[in-house]
C-alpha cells in the first residue's frame, strides 16, 4: 500500500499567545481531559454567574464585589499554584519541566486591551463566557461568537499595519 | 445526594469559583505544559477555516486543537450547569445596579442576560448590531489586539507575575469603565431603549 507523504506542517507561530510548549503530540484519547477540564470550567461559569451580563454591569458600576471576587481569588490561587510548581520543580504528568512563556510588551496591550474593554461591557462577556452562555441556551449569542471571529480574522489580516 | 443536588443548584460564592478558576492555570501546565488563554481558540478557528493566506493565521493550529477542545468543552459545561444543577430561584442583581438599568431601559432582571438585548428578535435591528456584531467584534479584535482575555493576561499572565498582563488587564477595565459610564447611556437610546 502507498504510504499518502504528509506535507509538511507550518512552523509554529512562535507568537502564539495561549502556546502548546508539550514536547509530544497529544493523541486521541489524550486530547479528552482537556475536554472535560473545560466542562469542569464551564459549570463554574454558569454556576458563579459570571456569564451573565448583569455580573459584569455591576462590576463595572463598582455595585458588587463578586467579580472581584472570583478574579482576585483566581489570581491569588494562580500565583500560588505558579511558585509551587517552581519552588518544587514540578514537572507535568509526563515528565516534562513546565515552561511558562514570557511575554513581550507591546502597545497593543494598551489600545488592543481598551478595545476589549469597551466590547466586554456590551456583551457581558469575555471569549469564555460566551461559549458558555451558548451552551446555557443563549443562543442569539452565536451571532456575538461569529463577530468576534471576524474581529480576530480583521486585526490578523491587518495586524502589520495596526501600531505595536 | 439529592441534598447534595440542592446546594450544587444554589448560585457558587466567589470563594470557590475563584480558587477553582485559578487551579485552571496548574491543572494545564502539569496535564500538558499548557498556557491558560481562552481568546487564542478564536484566532485557531480563523486559522482552521479562512486563513487566506494571512502570515497571522499560518501555523500549525493541529497541535493546539486542545484548546479547541477545551472550549468546546466550556460550551458543554454551560449545558450541563443550565439543564441539570440550575439555581431554581432568580439571579439577584443589586438593587443600586437594577436602578441603573431600568434608567436605560432593562426591564428583564429574572435571568442572567436580560432578554430585552439577548433575544433574537432582536437581531436584525439597531440593538442586535450594537450588542452583538459591534460588541462581538470589538472583544474579538481587541482581544487578539492585546495578546490575549481575562484568561490569558488577568489570570494567567498576572499569576506569572508578567506587568504587560497587568498593564493589558489596567486597559481592559479602562474600556469598560468608559463603556459603561459613558458611552452605553447614549448607545443605548440611539438603538432604541
Amino acid at each position: 500500500m502507498m504510504k499518502v507523504v504528509e506535507k509538511p506542517t507550518t512552523i509554529q507561530d512562535p507568537h502564539c499567545e495561549a502556546p502548546n510548549l508539550r514536547k509530544h503530540e497529544d493523541k486521541g484519547l489524550e486530547l479528552l481531559k482537556y475536554l472535560i477540564l473545560g466542562v469542569l470550567f464551564g459549570i463554574v461559569f454558569v454556576k458563579a454567574e459570571i456569564i451573565s451580563w448583569f455580573r459584569i454591569q455591576e462590576m463595572f458600576r463598582l455595585q458588587s464585589f463578586h467579580m472581584y471576587g472570583v478574579i482576585g481569588s483566581a489570581v491569588v490561587t494562580g500565583i500560588i499554584s505558579i511558585q509551587i510548581i517552581k519552588r518544587f520543580n514540578i514537572k507535568t504528568i509526563h515528565g516534562e519541566t513546565i515552561n511558562i512563556p514570557k511575554k513581550e510588551f507591546r502597545k497593543g496591550q494598551v489600545i488592543g486591551g481598551f478595545i476589549f474593554g469597551l466590547g466586554w461591557a456590551l456583551t457581558g462577556a469575555c471569549p469564555g463566557p460566551l461559549f458558555a452562555q451558548i451552551g446555557s441556551g443563549y443562543t442569539v449569542v452565536l451571532v456575538t461568537l461569529i463577530s468576534a471571529l471576524v474581529g480576530t480574522w480583521v486585526y490578523g489580516k491587518f495586524s502589520n499595519k495596526l501600531p505595536n | 445526594m439529592n441534598d447534595f443536588i440542592n446546594w450544587l443548584s444554589q448560585p457558587w460564592p466567589w470563594y470557590v469559583a475563584g480558587p477553582m478558576i485559578g487551579l485552571t492555570v496548574p491543572a494545564l501546565l502539569i496535564l500538558g505544559n499548557k498556557t491558560f488563554g481562552i481568546s487564542s481558540s478564536l484566532r485557531h478557528v480563523c486559522a482552521m477555516c479562512v486563513p487566506a493566506g494571512i502570515p497571522f493565521f499560518t501555523y500549525n493550529w493541529k497541535k493546539e486543537m486542545w484548546n479547541l477542545l477545551f472550549v468546546l468543552g466550556v460550551l458543554i459545561g454551560g449545558f450541563v450547569a443550565t439543564n441539570f444543577l440550575a439555581n431554581p430561584d432568580s439571579i439577584i442583581v443589586s438593587e443600586a445596579t437594577q436602578a441603573d438599568l431600568k434608567a436605560l431601559g432593562v426591564t428583564d432582571f429574572g435571568n442572567l442576560l436580560p432578554a430585552d438585548i439577548f433575544s433574537w428578535e432582536n437581531l436584525f435591528t439597531a440593538k442586535g448590531l450594537l450588542f452583538f456584531v459591534i460588541g462581538g467584534f470589538l472583544v474579538g479584535f481587541g482581544t487578539r489586539y492585546a495578546g490575549g482575555c481575562t484568561s490569558g493576561h488577568a489570570i494567567m499572565g498576572i499569576s506569572s507575575l508578567q506587568w504587560q498582563s497587568v498593564l493589558a488587564t489596567v486597559f481592559f477595565m479602562i474600556g469598560g469603565f468608559l463603556m459603561t459610564h459613558v458611552l452605553l447611556e447614549p448607545l443605548m437610546k440611539l438603538v432604541g431603549f
